[in-house]
């Protein structure tokens, strides 16, 4: 491990994280097919889910782990039917739970390589609490958040990230109450690792599955998803070639920030703004520090698609490495037994005042 | 002056005053000593739900009974023979449970006028004749504390809060009772301010040199050590035997203990046992609340832990969604609910019957669930591993019915030896189980058992999913064809029902056989249940007595002992839920006797029931 900051944050370059380190390594190379489970997959047509899961399975067999120590764990919703459709070890389990039960998995087997699978409604609504306790706890986990701004299971009602005002079959007159943005909850949740990646860029999302496996602790990636049935290019303005290299504002550690016509900067009294990229000299353009231990700038960039996603920050907002909560958890135990010597049965029962009768 | 010593075969003491007086250690020591020396005992602390409630007020009242004797007793006892108050609201508050000729004892420098108004008393009761049926012995504990503290190190308000070590030290001498333990108890407790340790070890001693010397009590009493069977022994909470139970089950399974928790009272202090026991290997881990406390509990079952949740009724609703995902998923998991009064917050600190139901039926859909109950605090140390003996077997949840009273009151314990306990060894699924050799099937079930495999992650070639959905039998796919979930319905059931073949049939207490009134129990009241059918025996009455362990599924011959009786009679601290249970299930018309107080049963009222009920 590397440097300690005064803060308690440790920091490594990305991509040098521990995540991956406890976990066994596959002796054979493996392929996509290694990946696939017998299973017919079952999303509509056209939804972008198919396009995580190819990008997820072919990306699976570069990290090299046995396949027996990967586990994906779902909530419910239309995303969390993944793992059924990986042949890796798989729990579905129910609406909102998936952090809380992979963290019991992940703090008991620190030889496995946890996942969860879980949507909007599934982890900002019923499963609230469960994720942000995941992120401020740093569980090793990998949470891929399928961000579609709409409930697709149960046929179309708006979600915690569905615009105000969004028409729907519960909210017939507009919904009337303001979305949480995940990048900006995630990071207020103390979340380690954050990012924000898109279904239909297969590379982009690649690289962002691989630093989140290898950040050691929780890390979130928001996974913008088209539903094709009830939400429909929701994200068409970042898929579109004539807008998207305007609006996208590509996270690269040590990079500007900028996009084709817009770049940021900070502004007067230290505010982070976006102006266009003619009218500010190279050199004044924001640089992004992923690994600012300080989480108030990737705050500040994760609020710059608000309201109407003129310009959105795409790729890693944060990676900033911590103790792991099943670390720590281990090293309880370990220094218990060093300390005290492996527990007795007997000895702990006759551990209080005693007598003897007969 | 030589003080006479008179002989009791058992004696039942409460002490009473505020909740910051100290009441709960001052008789958590008395029955350290009284177990040391060797008397059979049993304990009832009973106190608010507040931390701190008003100083002097009726609701702030804290107490703890113990009841001590020379032969093997079953219950705290009905009513006290000697009260302790501190001060007037705990003498309000428990003067009328005391039988006439009752000792009370009572701190006069707490009786101001102040004091006595809050509680509603114009005069006070020491004075004004109105304690005439009792024995009032008016000492000035506070004031005596202090002047023995003269000259020690410490504060006047520090002398003042010594005083409950000198009612303990009064009350040793007044029962014989050894002071080793409390003086190295005091000087353990105050290891980091010895002056303190000082002054209350001073004030225990003079205490009991108090006794010795003033004339208030001329008798003292001596209470042999019971006759109970050879062997070691300590004296255990109901709370603290269900830890060392858990722990006991991770030993015997060799499966590491995972215990996924959120605080909640009467149940919070087996989390604390718990979080002390690591060098066992034991995982504690205090959810941000009880739904990711149980679901934990079951990820780590995912993994190959033994899964553990403690709570209590209101935690239990909570988690109810995440059980019947262990149901559906079939992993073993243990749910400890120490029950409590309610509904809703209700009495936290109160005891109660009243989740039986609830264990039994609250979830969604067919989804049974093992139940067991601990009938003495010292019997959820064996409950707890017979609780995870099934969830392991048959790879399911259990419910671990304890309740308020078990968990805070404490009894001697004959401590087994660890190599005795149950084996609980696990077989995990290593290699495929399908027919071509290749395939794993993750519910292809044990003939005997109708338990699934469990392979956990880590385990090559038995890569499998499950989840909440249905689940085609063998394969465990997803599922929605309705012949395989009238299986799958089926078989979940049956697997549970098969469990009446691995348990202990329902045995009978019926010394000669030919009672005609049969006493049921189930869980916390066997104590007073018990101790009733001794007294009504005593008078010649021939009562047969059974007691539940197994409330789902229940014993293989609960029907044919329930017919063998002409009346059945069953008390429960809740509103009749296992009569409903007996009587849908074997059409007996089961008398239920109900009372839902928040506190257990007497021994008295319940051999007046059991009378009353022969008579009628």
């Amino acid at each position: 491990m590397s440097d300690i900051t005064t803060n308690g944050h440790i920091a490594h370059p990305v991509g040098v994280g521990t995540g991956l380190a406890l976990i066994p390594r596959a002796t054979e190379k493996q392929s996509l097919k290694d990946f696939k489970s017998d299973q017919e997959v079952r999303w509509c047509p056209g939804c972008g889910d198919y396009a995580i899961l190819a990008a997820v399975q072919s990306f699976l067999p570069e990290l090299g782990l046995k396949r027996e120590n990967i586990v994906f764990v779902s909530g419910i919703g239309c995303s969390s039917r993944f793992p059924y459709y990986l042949n890796t070890y798989g729990f579905h389990s129910i609406h909102g739970r998936a952090p809380a039960i992979a963290t019991g998995l992940a703090a008991s087997r620190p030889d496995l390589s946890v996942w969860v699978i879980t949507g909007d409604g599934d982890a900002l609504s019923i499963g609230g609490n469960h994720l942000i306790h995941a992120l401020r706890r740093n569980v090793n986990l990998n949470i891929l958040l399928f961000n579609n701004r709409i409930y697709g299971l149960t046929k179309g009602q708006y979600s915690p990230t569905s615009e105000v005002g969004k028409i729907t079959k519960s909210t017939p007159m507009g919904s009337l109450d303001k979305p949480f943005n995940p990048i900006s909850l995630a990071l207020g949740a103390e979340a380690g690792f954050v990012a924000r990646t898109l279904d239909s860029d297969r590379k982009h999302l690649q690289s962002v599955l691989r630093e989140a496996a290898a950040h050691r602790g929780t890390s979130l990636v928001e996974i913008y998803q088209n539903c094709n049935i009830f939400n429909d290019g929701a994200f068409d303005a970042l898929k579109d070639p004539g807008l998207r290299d305007d609006i996208t504002l590509r996270l690269e550690h040590g990079q500007p920030i900028a996009s084709a016509s817009k770049a940021v900067r900070r502004g007067a009294g230290g505010r982070i703004e976006v102006v266009d990229r003619a009218s500010v000299p190279e050199g004044e353009i924001l640089v992004h520090d992923a690994h600012d231990p300080d989480p108030s700038a990737a705050f500040a960039l994760s609020r710059l698609d608000e309201p109407a996603f003129e310009h959105v920050p795409i790729g890693i907002f944060r990676s900033v490495d911590r103790p792991a909560y099943d670390t720590l958890m281990s090293k309880q135990v370990h220094e218990a037994v060093s300390d005290q010597g492996a527990g007795d049965l007997d000895q702990l029962l006759r551990g209080g005042d005693t007598w003897r009768v007969g | 002056m030589t003080k006479q010593v008179q002989q009791l075969d058992r004696v039942i003491i409460r002490f009473a005053g505020d909740s910051g007086d100290g009441m709960q250690l001052t008789g958590d020591r008395f029955t350290a000593e009284t177990a040391q020396f060797g008397n059979d005992l049993s304990t009832l602390p009973n106190f608010p739900a507040e931390i701190r409630a008003p100083a002097g007020t009726l609701p702030g009242v804290s107490s703890f009974q113990l009841h001590f004797a020379d032969h093997d007793i079953l219950t705290p006892g009905d009513a006290p023979n000697v009260l302790v108050a501190m001060n007037p609201a705990a003498l309000k508050a428990n003067i009328g449970d005391l039988p006439r000729g009752a000792d009370v004892i009572v701190n006069t420098d707490e009786f101001t006028k102040r004091n006595l108004q809050k509680v509603g008393y114009a005069a006070s009761p020491v004075d004004d004749g109105s304690l005439g049926e009792w024995r009032v012995h008016a000492v000035p504990l506070t004031s005596l504390t202090v002047k023995a503290l003269e000259g020690f190190e410490v504060s006047k308000k520090d002398a003042e809060r010594s005083k409950n070590m000198f009612a303990l030290g009064l009350l040793s001498w007044l029962y014989h009772r050894p002071t080793e333990g409390t003086i190295k108890f005091l000087e353990r407790k105050f290891a980091k301010k010895p002056d303190i340790a000082k002054a209350n070890i001073a004030a225990f001693q003079a205490g009991w040199n108090y006794g010795e010397t003033t004339e208030s009590f001329s008798v003292s009493y001596e209470i042999k050590p019971a006759t109970l069977a050879p062997g070691l022994y300590r004296n255990i909470s109901g709370n603290q035997a269900l830890a060392y139970g858990l722990i006991a089950a991770s030993v015997r399974s060799r499966l590491p203990l995972f215990l996924g928790s959120y605080p909640i009272t009467p149940a919070s202090d087996i989390l604390h046992e718990l979080s002390k026991h690591k060098r066992f290997g034991i995982r504690t881990f205090q959810a941000e609340d009880e739904i990711a406390g149980v679901g934990a509990a079951l990820g780590a079952a995912f993994g190959g832990a033994l899964g553990v949740t403690t709570t209590s009724g209101p935690g239990v609703a909570l988690k109810a969604e995440t059980v019947g995902l262990a149901v559906a998923t079939e992993l073993p998991l243990l749910v400890v609910d120490v029950q409590r009064a309610g509904p809703s917050t209700g009495m936290p600190t109160k005891t109660e019957q009243t989740d039986l139901l609830m264990a039994m039926y609250g979830r969604n859909g067919e989804s049974p669930v093992p139940i067991v109950a601990p009938a003495t605090p010292s019997d959820c140390f064996h409950a707890a591993i017979e609780a995870a003996r099934l969830a392991v077997k048959y790879r399911t949840p259990v419910m671990l019915l304890s309740d308020g009273y078990l968990a805070n009151g404490s009894e001697p314990w004959r401590l087994p030896d660890a190599d005795d306990l149950p084996d609980l060894s696990v077989e995990f699924a290593v290699e495929p189980n399908g027919e071509d050799g290749e395939t794993y099937l993750p519910f292809k079930r044990d003939p005997q058992t109708l338990a699934r495999p469990w392979a956990v992650p880590g385990t090559p070639g038995l890569e499998h999913r499950i989840g909440g959905i249905e689940k085609a039998d063998g394969t465990g796919n997803i599922s929605y064809d309705p012949n395989n979930h009238d299986m799958m319905v089926r078989l979940r059931q049956a697997k549970i029902d098969g469990i009446a073949q691995d348990i202990p049939p329902l045995e009978v207490d019926d010394p000669d056989g030919d009672a005609r009134l049969l006493v049921l129990g189930w869980g916390s009241t066997y104590g007073p249940i018990a101790a009733a059918v001794r007294r009504v025996r005593r008078s010649g009455v021939k009562v047969a007595h059974a007691h539940f362990r197994h409330l789902n599924p229940l014993p293989a011959n609960t029907g044919e002992v329930l017919r063998a009786y002409d009346k059945v009679l069953l008390p429960e601290i809740n509103l009749g839920q296992l009569a409903l249970l007996l009587r849908a299930r074997f059409l007996v018309d089961v008398i239920s006797y109900n009372r839902v107080r928040g506190l257990p049963f007497k021994a008295e009222e319940l051999a007046g029931v059991i009378q009353d009920v022969i008579e009628q």
